[in-house]
């Protein structure tokens, strides 16, 4: 008993493990299959991209894992707790496709808000703040209200929020889906820096193809009714992903794997791997 | 025209149409309505208005007090009925026929009942009603007020694992605040006519309604119209106040 206890201490937990989840929106007259048999591991500091059409259930995983939903069989475990316990202990920080932000705070406000709820001294938060706005460039723009600021700012200060207490996981659903092309670019940039800087693992929901191939270490491809599991991808480009890999050949190639496995892979193709 | 000019026009073209309004009426009231004199002139209102300014304001204060409590009474109880209803909706099931009642009934209907119940001493039949009509429009707005957070807001709280408590002062309290400001504008001035109209079915022998009605009976008209002018000053003078308050509350945020 006692060895085997320390062999799993030896070993961290992964940052996401999800197993035989299911899930089913609806009463009893209509039922809705959203999820079947998902299977999943994270790795701590891993980036994960979940892809998938409209439907397929990649949102709801995400919210599976962020304990916002609950799934109805199967367990999900975050840094070897339970959804639930993760979510009350302020494992991960989450952003979403809506900023979000409250209209009545500031920037640094709004960023601030997390660790005002948790009971981070004032001190610490003016400090913390700081770091953050310049960490994603809206220095200037502390004392700013949200109406003040383009879409693509109020993104950054939504993702500088869910960054506030160093999530060792960080949760987004599709963050830059309602960004235009060049603010998406330079947006997706900045994660990548982010997220190597700080180590974190991330869920990221996505429908973007080059979206995904540029920021992931794995893209998860889903398919719908009901939601699967389809393929999972390894993308080995390492941490650092400058611009100039959108336009590399390795990088095309991906992208292509990853739309292939979206729609259904031509059969000498899946022979030759 | 530039900016400028523009906003100094807008602040004068009302001010031209009121003196023009009152230099009309002054001579039609002088010069061309004749012997059987209806109109009083503007400048025999102002000399009554003067002459009587401590009789006028003593009325003035009882019925501005009896808009002004039952505003605040009506107000506080349609914020407590209010989140109640938020927070459970039997609450708001059991509330929606009774409110739908009281803003349908012109409350002043009630005032001979209020009157005949509490005598001729007390002021509290006014004020109940005043307060009854400021209950509306508060708790209207309010209950909308508390359900207008977003799911993406909502999520985020639960994300953090806020408190209820937390959730409803961070969250839920700051986005129904403008409306709750609506709210408290348009009570006001409902608040003051209520008072005011329920003078007229009998209570006490005091306020700017009663005042209105006994001195237009006894047909010193320029002496009623004067009452008629602090009556209207009491509605002015809510009304700018609650729209300060508004302002004050919600300056500091978008839309």
């Amino acid at each position: 008993m006692s060895t085997f206890v320390t062999k799993e201490l030896d070993a961290p937990p992964p940052a996401v493990l999800v197993s035989g989840v299911d899930k089913v929106f609806g009463n009893r007259k209509k039922q809705v299959q959203a999820l079947t048999g998902i299977d999943l591991t994270i790795q701590a500091g891993e980036f994960v991209s979940l892809i998938g059409p409209s439907g397929c259930g990649k949102s709801t995983l995400m919210r599976i894992i962020a304990d916002l939903d609950t799934a109805t069989t199967g367990t999900v475990e975050v840094f070897g707790k339970s959804a639930q316990q993760a979510r009350l202990d302020q494992d991960y920080g989450i952003a979403f496709q809506q900023a979000g932000l409250l209209p009545w705070r500031t920037v640094g406000q709004n960023i601030a808000l997390p660790l005002e709820l948790h009971g981070v001294p004032h001190a610490d938060r003016v400090r913390r703040v700081e770091e953050l706005v310049s960490l994603v460039g809206l220095a200037e723009f502390r004392d700013r209200y949200p109406d003040e600021l383009s879409g693509g700012m109020q993104q950054r200060v939504a993702i500088a929020r869910s960054l506030a207490e160093r999530p060792k996981l960080l949760l987004m659903d599709e963050p830059f889906g309602a960004l235009d092309e060049m603010t998406r670019e330079r947006m997706q940039a900045e994660l990548v820096r982010i997220t190597s800087q700080t180590g974190a693992a991330v869920v990221f929901v996505t429908h973007s193809i080059p979206e995904a191939v540029f920021l992931s270490d794995r893209v998860v491809v889903m398919s719908p009714r009901p939601g699967q599991i389809k393929e999972i991808l390894d993308i080995p480009f390492g941490d650092e992903r400058p611009d100039l890999l959108r336009e590399s050949p390795e990088f095309f190639e991906r992208v292509t794997a990853v739309r292939e496995a979206l729609h259904g892979v031509p059969v000498e193709r899946a022979n030759e791997r | 025209m530039n900016l400028a000019a523009e906003r100094t026009l807008k602040i004068i073209s009302p001010i031209v149409v009121g003196v023009l309004l009152i230099a009309v009426w002054q001579v039609y009231a002088e010069f061309l309505q004749g012997r059987n004199a209806l109109i009083p002139s503007p400048t025999q209102i102002i000399a009554d208005f003067v002459e009587h300014l401590g009789i006028i304001l003593s009325h003035t204060w009882i019925t501005a007090g009896n808009a002004l409590i039952g505003l605040i009474v009506g107000a506080i109880l349609a914020i407590v009925l209010a989140a109640l209803a938020a927070w459970l909706k039997v609450i708001d099931w059991m509330a929606a026929p009774i409110v739908a009642a009281i803003a349908v009934v012109p409350i002043v209907a009630l005032t001979p009942i209020f009157n005949a119940m509490y005598g001729a001493s007390s002021q509290f039949g006014r004020q109940a009603i005043a307060g009854i009509a400021a209950f509306v429009p508060v708790f209207i707005n309010v209950l909308r007020g508390l359900k207008q957070t977003k799911p993406v807001q909502r999520d985020l709280f639960r994300a953090y694992s806020a408190s209820g408590a937390q959730t409803f002062r961070r969250l839920t309290l700051p986005t129904a605040l403008p409306y709750l400001m609506t709210g408290i504008r348009i009570a006001s001035s409902v608040a003051v006519i209520s008072a005011l109209v329920a003078e007229y079915f009998g209570g006490p022998s005091d306020g700017l309604g009663t005042k209105i009605a006994t001195v237009a009976k006894s047909g010193d008209q320029a002496f009623a119209w004067a009452f008629v002018f602090a009556a209207i000053g009491v509605g002015l003078v809510f009304f700018l106040a609650t729209l300060l308050l508004e302002w004050l509350v919600t300056r500091r945020r978008g839309t």
